[in-house]
């Protein structure tokens, strides 16, 4: 499924026929796919839909069992990625593969710095790279130490890293996931640049803004299959998201109004330090009442993990109160705050929320495998279990619908299920979430979203945290946004992206 | 994706793959005797008709098997809680002082029946003990439990030489060891169990011991699989971010673990001391502790697995004795070399032929 490019646009890449298949698992059928030299082409699906599999194909980590790629009209054979570098693809992985306490510019070589002694290297590099920031707009310092940079500029070196290595076709795999609103905004800026300089760009994302807001053309995919190609300016936001799930998708969140009860959940001057004793949360206070959601927004890292940890009893706070109906919690452990009320969905459902070898009725009972219910005394009763996990799986529609398969073995949105059933069905009066739907395909999200509003519309308090800008203005009564480890500032569920997005850059309170 | 996230079925994961593995060491140490100048053919015979021809051999395979499954299940209970204790070989050493000191204690007075469960709750103390402090530092200061029970392994070991040489020894005596049990301090031979399939037990010293070892798998079993502790070990033992996200406290499963664990190795001290010779004597452990590491790693951390695999040193070590008297070519170190080869690949390797077999399976299962 082509698309139809004038003549004189020469393309850059053509995948014809790609099929990949691992074991029972088809997940690249018959993919054909052409990408115009200097544009921007953006790939969305869902989770599990193929992208990152042809996108590892493209760049030789994996190999086609059948099919063909060409690199401006000459077949070739990508046997790894050394051989991809050479045919002038490079990648910018959704986790930087960086040597964090190496140099700008040491990163920037590393692979490529030519001959056995480094000073000659050293200084034909520092020459190029000089080039390549001027070229494109991509100042970074180049004798910056990599981790002391922030975020967005690390992302620079990973840019800069592939345009050294004579990258005419850049791959980006989910690349403002971790930016704040602002380094997006930068980040799109070199991205046309590049373009205007007939670089192609392949942006792989699952945010439909995104696309909207910077592909000239796109492709959506959908278990497997290549289903459509569309020019950006003559689709809609509407028409992608039914063409990913393949069917109709309610993108806006319909909730009624809140209807705020007494207090719940009270924070009072909190303080969190980490393991190095960096104080991550400083001196917050807030308050959650029954029927109500509280959105918790922030570029990651800001010490929103460290408060949910606080509050769900995982970290000791440093100072400061935090009382659960009234009652002082903190110093309380995990086990003993889901006895007084409280539930924690929590932000990495890998090696918090689930214990992925576990079979799904195990993890379905994690942190409440002490309750009498799943076995009297110490024994465990398994028969219990598995029948209260075969409840949860009905309610939920967790697929596949089987207790006893290996967690591990489910996709990302029912893995999250299987955490979020096990957390609202114990029916708690404080739910704390975080990243409910991270790498959860739009389907699930839907759903996990409609529980959640079910939760605060039965009277209970709800502190949502989430990177997701879109989820915490959709889902969130009241914004608090974090910085720094301080609430900035409290706007309502209405406030507009672009305050909010500057309170979360520290600018603006 | 790679082949290591195919899953196969169980009869390929727990029977062909370790069945091949099985077979590729006996391979390669056939090789070995071949290239000393031995028939490899006629090693294999003589080797397995050594451990299980006669009654006798099949009495000594099983009493080694007995050590082998006591602590194989020590090393397994402390990985089901992401545990590495290699500190079994210590335990077990410090085990046979508290079986000795019951059997002691007791034997003038009652009948083996009355001071064997003393004894089981003596030597399994005394394994725990000496488990405690390693597990205490781990829980309490993050010294690595590797380190701190290869040391204990060291410290238990002078200690009991001290003990045997200064303190225990029969005064008059040159062999550092402590006196004979009477008949009340002894455990009694399994005799009948090898006369029921028609053999003869001889002078093979299988005893008592070797049931209360399948009593233990039983137990460990149910504590691993149907207990809720065996469910927070478990957590623990796969993903310490996720047992401390569930409130499962890491210094008690920690703790509970390894004296569980000590207590295993503790509990095999009853085999040699109180069933074979009668008396505690100096290095009786033998490496058993050292072999329960390769039966936990064969046997899968399952009880029944490590029953297997212990059934499987048991057969190389009474098999190679015999066969190196056999052969006198084929040395003791020889012998070791196979049990080396054996868990280089039965337990190192594990994982060696499983992308072949699963592209092999794939194919024929037609995916």
């Amino acid at each position: 499924m082509s698309l139809d490019l004038p003549k004189e646009i020469e393309p850059a890449i053509e995948l014809v026929g790609i099929d990949k298949k691992f074991g029972a698992v088809h997940a690249n059928k018959n993919i054909n796919l052409t990408v115009a030299k200097g544009s921007i082409h953006g790939i969305i699906g869902e989770n599990g839909a193929g992208k990152s599999t042809l996108m590892s194909i493209l760049y030789g980590f994996y190999h086609a069992d059948h099919g063909e790629i060409r690199i401006s009209g000459k077949p070739i054979s990508i046997r790894d990625s050394q051989a991809a570098i050479a045919a002038g693809i490079g990648m910018v992985h959704q986790h930087f593969m960086l040597v964090e306490n190496f140099t700008v510019l040491e990163n920037v070589m590393l692979g490529a710095e030519g001959g056995q002694l480094l000073r000659k290297g050293v200084a034909s590099a520092r020459k190029e790279l000089k080039h390549l920031e001027d070229d494109y707009g991509l100042e970074v310092d180049p004798d910056a130490v990599v981790e002391e940079l922030p975020v967005g500029s690390q992302q620079r070196v990973e840019i800069l890293k592939a345009l050294y290595r004579g990258a005419e076709i850049l791959i980006l795999d989910e690349p403002t996931g971790v930016l704040t609103p602002a380094e997006a905004d930068h980040l799109f800026k070199v991205l046309r640049v590049l373009r205007d300089q007939g670089k192609t760009i392949i942006l792989i994302t699952h945010k439909l803004r995104e696309i909207m807001a910077i592909t000239d053309t796109v492709s959506v995919m959908r278990r497997g299959e290549m289903v459509a190609t569309r020019k950006t300016s003559e689709t809609t936001v509407e028409e992608l998201a039914e063409l990913m799930v393949g069917r109709r998708v309610l993108l806006h969140v319909e909730k009624g109004d809140a209807n705020p009860g007494r207090v719940l959940l009270s924070v009072r001057n909190l303080s969190v330090k980490d393991a190095r004793g960096v104080t991550m949360v400083d001196n917050v206070s807030f308050d959650v009442r029954a029927g109500e959601i509280v959105g918790i927004a922030g570029v990651a890292g800001n010490g929103q993990s460290e408060l949910l940890e606080a509050i769900a009893g995982i970290r000791k706070p440093a100072s400061g109160e935090i009382f659960i109906d009234g009652n002082p919690v903190a110093g309380i452990d995990p086990a003993g705050l889901r006895d007084l009320g409280l539930a924690h969905i929590p932000e990495d459902r890998h090696h918090m929320g689930l214990v992925l070898k576990f079979e799904e009725y195990e993890n379905s009972i994690l942190g409440y495998h002490r309750d009498q219910r799943y076995g009297r005394g110490a024994m465990l009763d398994l028969d219990a279990m598995r029948k209260d996990a075969e409840e949860k799986i009905a309610k939920y529609d967790i697929r596949p619908p089987n207790p006893r398969l290996k967690t591990a073995n489910f996709s990302g949105g029912n893995q999250q299920k299987i955490v979020v059933a096990r957390e609202i069905e114990r029916d708690p009066n404080v739910l704390i979430i975080g990243q409910p739907t991270r790498g959860v395909d739009i389907g699930a999200i839907e759903f996990i979203h409609k529980r959640i509003i079910d939760m605060r519309d039965a009277g209970k308090a709800v502190l949502l945290v989430s990177v997701e800008l879109d989820e915490i203005r959709s889902l969130s009564d009241r914004i608090l946004v974090m910085f720094a480890g301080k609430v900035v500032g409290e706007k309502t569920g209405d406030a507009g992206e672009q305050t909010l997005g500057l309170m979360m850059a520290g600018i603006a309170a | 994706m790679s082949t290591a996230s195919v899953q196969l079925p169980a009869w390929i994961n727990y029977g062909v793959i370790p069945l091949l593995n099985l077979v590729l060491a006996f391979f390669f140490s056939g090789l070995v005797v071949w290239a000393i100048g031995e028939s490899p053919i006629e090693a294999l015979r003589l080797l397995l008709i050594g451990a299980l021809g006669r009654g006798e051999g099949i009495g000594f395979t099983l009493f080694y098997a007995t050590s082998f499954i006591f602590t194989g299940l020590s090393v397994a209970v402390a990985i089901h809680a992401g545990l590495f204790n290699i500190g079994s070989e210590g335990q077990a050493y410090l085990g046979g002082l508290g079986a000795a000191l019951v059997a002691l204690s007791l034997d003038r007075y009652v009948p083996w029946y009355v001071t064997m469960p003393f004894a089981v709750v003596g030597a399994a103390l005394f394994g725990a003990a000496c488990a405690a402090i390693p597990a205490w530092l781990q829980a309490k200061r993050g010294s690595h439990i590797v380190i701190t029970t290869i040391m204990f392994n060291f410290i238990t070991s002078s200690l009991m030489n001290y003990l045997l040489v200064r303190v225990l020894i029969v005064p008059g005596k040159m062999a550092p060891e402590t006196r004979t049990f009477l008949e009340g301090g002894q455990l009694p031979k399994l005799d009948w169990l090898i006369s029921m399939f028609g053999g003869k037990l001889g002078a093979a010293p299988l005893n008592f011991s070797f049931l209360i070892a399948l009593v233990m798998c039983f137990l460990v079993w149910v504590l691993i699989w149907r207990t809720k502790l065996g469910y927070e070990m478990r957590t623990l033992g796969i993903s310490p971010t996720a047992a401390s996200y569930a409130g499962i406290p890491y210094a008690k499963i920690v703790m509970i673990a390894m004296l569980i664990s000590g207590g295993l190795a503790g509990m095999m001290a009853l085999n040699p001391v109180m069933g074979a010779s009668a008396r505690l004597q100096i290095e009786f452990v033998g490496g058993a502790g050292f072999v329960g590491i390769a039966v936990s790693l064969m046997g899968r951390n399952h009880p029944v697995g490590i029953i297997l695999a212990a059934l499987l040193f048991g057969i190389l070590y009474q098999g190679g004795a015999e066969l190196s008297f056999d052969m006198p070519s084929i040395t003791r170190d020889m012998i070791v070399v196979i049990q080396g080869l054996v868990i280089l690949f039965a337990g190192a390797l594990e994982y060696m032929l499983r992308p072949a077999i699963v592209r092999l399976y794939q194919q024929i299962s037609g995916k």
